[in-house]
């Protein structure tokens, strides 16, 4: 028990003492959740538009000016040509074109019907997608005004019209940063947890002071456990500068307990301190840690739920998010945060990070005897 | 009961598809209090030794103890008895000349007060720079600081594995001072060289090649037992002198040693004459042949020749 407190001792001491590790704890966190944020953001703005207008009519002005009118279009150029519009598109200068055809306005007046065309650069699907929604949906809008104003009688409406009004539970805004602040603190925790730890105790192997320790009557467990204390600490010291800057800068209170965050965090990092110590016994260097831990970190985040929703993944990949601990976590931090979930909403969460702890530490364990 | 004991150890590595055998069923004993070389060149297989006698590692066959106990059962008492310098510096770059020394005396549950006797002397010559990272230190520094931390436990028996390797002259010299002035302590002392003039220094050296003993036994002993006359030979041109004189059929060895070739010749110390005189008629200026007498290097060189012929 004494030997554990001094390689305590000695490891804070070589922590504090490291520049860049101390950047990493300290400064990486705040840029994180600084940065990513505001940029991470799905909502798509200053769509391009180019609109042909064979039609010249007030109708046509007017639906043009309804789309303009919204943050989300930019009017590239008000042309008569299609050709010249499609060039628009081929050099990404515009990433819609919305004809109106000629007679718009006289068919509308008339027959009661008139057409319009959407073209859609798809190249950036995502940006296609949702452009293409919301010009629909003006569209939609200005089609309602229109029939209000040109079929004035009867009083009835010919067609039922139902209308919808939503309410958005939990986060009234639907403020991308309530959403994404919580996932983000989620991997600067694991970066701390797993990977860190992984490169430290590699950096013992790489300078032979393993070896050195090896020939001391220290065990291995309370190696193993002078290394883990340490950074299961400093994971909680993350997360804590993590939840004031949320608030300081996003003003975000997690709705549930503070409790709940850290019990869910402290069992967290024990698993993905087995993670780490899983990749140590595997890397002899740090470069190889670092390879692994960064091979690791793209298939944690992007199949974590992070920035795309878990439930709209293929069967395949959501199966494999089960055994991603980062998405149990940022579901977790999200339900609390946002949702005010307690210790007893999140038991399958815990349960399962439990086993998560279980099976990593007993692995990197088990791997760590076979190789020595 | 001898200190270190080591009976018929094999180790054997894979490297890729094929097997190299590191160690081929060596055996010695070391007695208490002894100085103990193993010179060999590299890839001899002393690190090997010492990483099994050490038990940072284990052996394919064979058994070893260190102070009565076996590497492999009593690998824990071992641990808390020995001291071991590795050959590449390992102690943290990061932690200062102090820290370091009290944390590897807290690893072995005492203190630098307490065993402060057997390190003052090395201790003194680094004290200045205490408060300096060990990573700071310059190579025979640091080297100092590596012994201090090896022997802050009061260890029975002491591995130094190349300590003398990259250290410039001066420091190897007081290296060895240390070292004598440690074995009055009845330190049992086992230390691993590449270089041959420092075979001298110990009680007992064992000469290790490819992973086999050629021959142990006290310095002296072993140059005893070099039966043949040794000359040195000189001339203006010694890279021509080498390729010439090995040409000769009354040549039995040559070996450039520094300045000077150094010749064995086969029958009598006629031949010497003869090929003295044929050197001459082949243009070689200022040609001295001068009889010597054989160091470690010559009997290590003659050994290798006779186990590369058996």
């Amino acid at each position: 028990m004494k030997a554990l407190l001094f390689l305590l001792e000695k490891e804070f001491r070589q922590v504090f003492r490291n520049p860049a590790i101390l950047r990493i704890l300290f400064i990486l966190p705040v840029i994180q959740l600084l940065l990513l944020p505001l940029a991470a953001d799905y909502e798509v703005k200053n769509v391009k538009i180019c609109v042909v207008d064979y039609d010249r009519s007030p109708a046509s002005q007017r639906l043009v000016h309804k789309i303009t009118s919204t943050a989300y279009f930019k009017l590239v150029d008000f042309t008569d040509s299609y050709a010249k519009a499609l060039q628009y598109v081929e050099y990404d200068k515009a990433d819609l074109i919305l004809q109106i055809p000629a007679a718009f306005e006289k068919n509308l007046v008339r027959e009661n019907t008139s057409t319009l065309f959407i073209a859609i650069n798809a190249v950036n699907g995502v940006k296609a997608n949702l452009g293409g929604a919301y010009l629909r949906s003006v569209i939609q809008d200005f089609n309602q005004e229109l029939q209000t104003e040109l079929i004035q009688l009867p009083r009835q409406n010919l067609h039922p019209v139902i209308s919808i009004a939503s309410s958005n539970w939990y986060n009234p805004l639907m403020s991308y940063r309530l959403f994404m602040v919580p996932g983000i603190q989620v991997l600067l925790i694991t970066i701390v947890g797993a990977f860190l730890s992984a490169i430290n105790i590699v950096n013992e192997k790489e300078t032979g002071t393993l070896e050195q320790i090896n020939v001391t009557p220290i065990r291995k467990y309370q190696f193993v456990l002078g290394k883990l204390i340490p950074f299961w600490v400093l994971g909680l010291v993350v997360l804590t500068i993590g939840l004031f800057i949320s608030w300081l800068i996003y003003d975000i209170v997690p709705v549930g307990s503070l409790v709940t965050i850290y019990v869910f965090s402290a069992l967290y990092l024990i698993a993905v301190l087995g993670l780490g110590l899983l990749v140590s016994t595997f890397a002899s260097t740090q470069q190889q840690s670092m390879l692994i831990s960064l091979f690791l970190m793209m298939i944690f985040i992007l199949l974590g739920g992070l920035f795309t929703s878990i439930e709209s993944m293929p069967p395949w990949a959501q199966a494999f998010t089960r055994f991603n601990p980062i998405s149990y976590f940022i579901d977790v931090m999200r339900m609390v945060v946002l949702k005010g979930s307690t210790l007893y909403d999140i038991r399958d969460h815990l349960f399962k990070i439990l086993l998560f702890g279980l099976a990593l530490n007993s692995l990197a364990i088990w791997n760590y005897r076979k190789r020595s | 009961m001898q200190a270190v004991e080591v009976n018929n150890i094999r180790k054997t590595f894979k490297a890729g598809k094929s097997v190299v055998t590191a160690l081929h069923d060596i055996s010695f004993g070391v007695d208490r209090g002894e100085l103990f070389g193993l010179i060999g060149p590299d890839g001899a297989g002393k690190t090997t030794l010492f990483r099994i006698l050490t038990t940072l590692m284990l052996a394919g066959s064979g058994t070893a103890s260190v102070d009565g106990f076996d590497v492999v059962k009593d690998f824990k008492q071992i641990r808390k008895r020995v001291g071991y310098m590795p050959g590449r510096f390992s102690l943290y770059q990061d932690l200062t000349v102090q820290e370091n020394l009290s944390f590897f005396a807290t690893l072995f549950n005492t203190s630098i007060k307490e065993n402060y006797d057997l390190i003052k002397d090395i201790y003194i010559q680094i004290e200045k720079f205490k408060k300096r990272k060990a990573g700071a230190l310059s190579g025979g520094m640091k080297q100092k600081l590596a012994l201090c931390c090896a022997l802050i436990h009061k260890p029975s028996v002491l591995f130094l594995d190349e300590p003398t390797t990259g250290v410039d002259a001066v420091s190897r010299r007081e290296f060895w001072e240390l070292l004598h002035n440690l074995q009055k302590q009845t330190i049992t002392i086992l230390v691993s060289t590449p270089y041959m003039d420092e075979a001298g220094l110990c009680d007992r050296v064992a000469l290790v090649q490819e992973g086999r003993i050629l021959g142990i036994d006290t310095p002296e002993a072993i140059t005893k037992q070099f039966d043949q006359v040794l000359w040195s030979a000189r001339a203006e041109n010694m890279f021509k002198l080498l390729t010439d004189l090995k040409a000769q059929q009354e040549v039995n060895s040559c070996f450039p040693f520094g300045q000077e070739h150094h010749v064995t010749f086969n029958g009598s110390e006629e031949n010497a004459r003869l090929v003295e005189t044929r050197l001459n008629q082949l243009g070689h200026k200022s040609v001295r042949f001068e009889k010597i007498n054989p160091g470690i290097e010559d009997c290590f060189m003659e050994l290798m020749e006779q186990h590369k012929k058996s």
